[in-house]
């Protein structure tokens, strides 16, 4: 085989039937993928949740992660935060012209680990060739079954809840933007699928009000539109919000503020307020919630400050929140 | 500061009851930080912060933004820029809009980066796009210095420097409604804190010498409480800020740069209030000369008037309507350093 994609390999001929047998059939290899039919057919649910996203960032490959890995976290994630357990996977490849294959070998390996770690089947896919400088995007599409705790939504959260937020924030922002910039750090991203966090949480007692991963346009932009969702006024405390020593130095070097950074592997839970330390200890068990910490509390609005988001600073200010503002940074996902 | 001094400070501006007071901070980095500790809310009523020209990206006149877009628009020409001038709005359009209509526009993270561009590609000229105060002007002052040591002949830079202590003489003498300063932090760092001293002691207006953290932010404004009315210099910075300042960097900007008026967005030319390259340096300048006027893109835009503190963002008509974050008609709006930006983001 080639060493790099060429347009043949999107021919629909023999380049692509060589691609699809010596990468994606061997990484991804399941009985419903290997059967190569127009359409996969699997079992099903009474009630599904369903979410599709696609993944540009660049570099492909960054500490801490990939693309492939990526894609797999941000859609099974989607799914987690309706309260589904992720059941299957799609992909759609858009592989630019000169392309590495061991760089495309690689990616799809880490996809396939991942998609087992979250244990999601991949089952369907397809690739296409463009011209272009090398580069590669991911289309993905996900099916998750409920439980029988039922679906959580967005406009959840009910004055007195608690929120927590599962670890620590801006580790993928900061990892994207060290590299473009290239400033030597040891920040890695903390793309992750967060099963085990959800699983856990929905099996056990604790009341579940709102699930949310938190991505880009960061905590502060995902909590904005939680209590915009639901009605109510959402206070937090700004010493509560765990960012590591070095996200703390990167943002502080750029002037960039981590309640507005990125992240692939972070979870916000609102629960009542009753079940706040059982939820915080189900998510520091759980696998990547190790750092989880409660930040916050739901209050009820006064009149016509519905859906405000506060953060209570270091001297004791409140501080009134939106939304990013702006364009953040562009392709960190 | 000891949590019972913070107390302290804060209990007393809290419940301060004495005659009104407005406190200009002149810097884009306050208004963010005061914006970030929420510190609106821990001031009486009678303790008034205005926001001042010290967002370089604000103060930027719409010649300068026209000027670069029809460099951008030069065959073998390449416009480089700090992210936030992007979006800028000059009399027409922005270098983004020009961008998208085929000009070469890249940003660029830091001025030196535009060195290995020339290097890789001798048949394009690169321009700098030198906007800035006295904290931005010693890395252009460094560029300088290595296209000359280097002998780079495809480098030009398109200047818009400011300098401090005139803008604010110009503010005072047309009457903006200020009792006292907090004096722009970095700025500071780089000319000392004693280059205020005249303008405080002729005006009998305090200035402060302030960090960024909120406690610092607090301690500032209560010393300039406290001092109204009196021509002082106080500096709550000493750590970071001499009463000199960064001798070589001054130097280094004294060997490239010179005096010169300049024009700021809605204040019109100020005497002394900018620096230019000097003449021996001048094959350097992509005809930064003359650049001073301003047109409004949109002539409802009040950015003139908030950045002398003559009125808040929310005074002006386009405020979150015709004007916001993602569709900007004045300078304020844009960078996140901008008080309109600021603003919209923290106290809508």
């Amino acid at each position: 085989m080639e060493k790099v994609i060429t347009m043949a390999h999107g021919s629909g001929g023999r380049a692509t039937g060589e691609l699809i047998s010596a990468i994606f059939a061997e990484e991804f290899n399941n009985d419903v993928l290997n059967k190569m039919e127009d359409a996969a057919a699997v079992d099903g649910s009474r009630r599904i949740a369903m979410t599709t996203d696609s993944f540009v960032v660049t570099p492909v490959e960054y500490p801490g992660g990939d693309i492939g890995r990526l894609c797999v976290c941000g859609t099974v994630n989607d799914l987690l935060s309706r309260g589904a357990i992720p059941q299957y996977l799609t992909c759609g490849f858009i592989l630019e012209e000169g392309l590495e294959v061991v760089k495309l070998k690689r990616i799809v390996h880490s996809m396939a680990e991942t998609a087992r770690e979250a244990n999601v089947t991949i089952v369907a896919g397809d690739t296409k060739v463009v011209e272009g400088k090398g580069g590669l995007y991911i289309n993905t599409a996900g099916v998750g079954f409920f439980t029988d705790a039922g679906e959580v939504s967005a406009e959840g959260a009910k004055p007195g809840d608690s929120i927590l937020v599962s670890g620590t924030l801006g580790e993928h922002h900061a990892t994207i933007l060290g590299h473009r910039m290239n400033i030597e750090n040891d920040i890695k991203s903390d793309n992750a699928p967060l099963n085990d966090i959800v699983e856990s949480l929905l099996k056990s007692d604790v009341e579940v009000h709102v699930l949310r991963d938190v991505t880009r346009g960061g905590l502060a932009t995902v909590l904005k539109e939680l209590a915009k969702a639901s009605g109510n006024t959402f206070v937090v405390e700004d010493e509560k919000i765990p960012v590591s020593p070095q996200v703390r130095d990167f943002c502080g070097l750029l002037g960039l503020d981590p309640y507005y950074m990125g992240n692939e592997g972070k979870i916000v839970c609102i629960v009542k307020k009753e079940d706040e330390a059982k939820a915080l200890e189900i998510m520091k068990n759980a696998k990547y919630g190790e750092d989880a910490s409660v930040i916050g509390h739901v209050e009820a609005s006064k009149p016509n400050e519905e859906g405000s988001l506060y953060s209570m600073t270091s001297i004791g200010g409140m501080r009134n929140m939106d939304i990013l503002q702006g364009e953040g940074l562009p392709r960190i996902c | 500061m000891t949590r019972e001094a913070l107390t302290e400070i804060k209990d007393y501006l809290k419940n301060y009851d004495g005659e009104p007071i407005n406190i200009m901070e002149v810097c884009g980095s306050h208004t963010a930080a005061i914006a970030k500790s929420g510190i609106k809310s821990l001031l009486s009523e009678k303790i008034n912060l205005v926001s001042g020209p010290g967002c370089p990206v604000c103060v930027t006149p719409s010649a300068y933004i026209d000027r670069l877009i029809e460099l951008s628009l030069k065959p073998d020409t390449c416009v480089c820029t700090f992210g936030d001038l992007l979006r800028v709005p000059g009399s027409t359009e922005s270098l983004n809009i020009a961008k998208g209509k085929g000009a070469r526009v890249e940003m660029v993270y830091s001025p030196m980066d535009i060195v290995d561009m020339a290097k890789a590609d001798a048949a394009t000229t690169f321009v700098f796009a030198a906007v800035g105060f006295e904290t931005t002007t010693p890395v252009y002052a460094l560029l300088i210095d290595t296209i000359v040591s280097e002998k780079i002949d495809n480098i030009r830079l398109l200047t818009a420097l400011k300098t401090m202590p005139a803008v604010i003489e110009h503010l005072l003498e047309n009457k903006a409604p200020i009792d006292a300063f907090i004096a722009p932090g970095h700025v500071s760092v780089v000319t000392g804190s004693r280059i205020f001293e005249p303008v405080s002691e002729k005006y009998d207006i305090p200035f402060a010498v302030s960090g960024f953290e909120g406690e610092q932010i607090l301690e500032a404004i209560y010393g300039l409480v406290k001092t109204r009315g009196k021509g002082k210099v106080l500096n709550f910075y000493p750590e970071v800020v001499s009463e000199e300042g960064n001798t070589v960097a001054k130097e280094l900007v004294d060997k490239y740069f010179e005096v010169t008026s300049a024009g700021w967005r809605g204040m019109g030319i100020i005497d002394g209030s900018g620096l230019k390259i000097r003449d021996e340096f001048s094959n350097l300048d992509a005809g930064s000369d003359g650049l001073t006027e301003d047109i409004k893109k949109n002539k409802a835009c009040r950015c003139d008037h908030v950045l002398m503190g003559k009125l808040t963002p929310k005074d002006c008509p386009l405020y979150g309507k015709g004007c916001t974050p993602l569709n900007p008609q004045g300078a304020c709006m844009v960078s996140e350093e901008g008080c309109c930006h600021t603003w919209i983001s923290n106290y809508r």
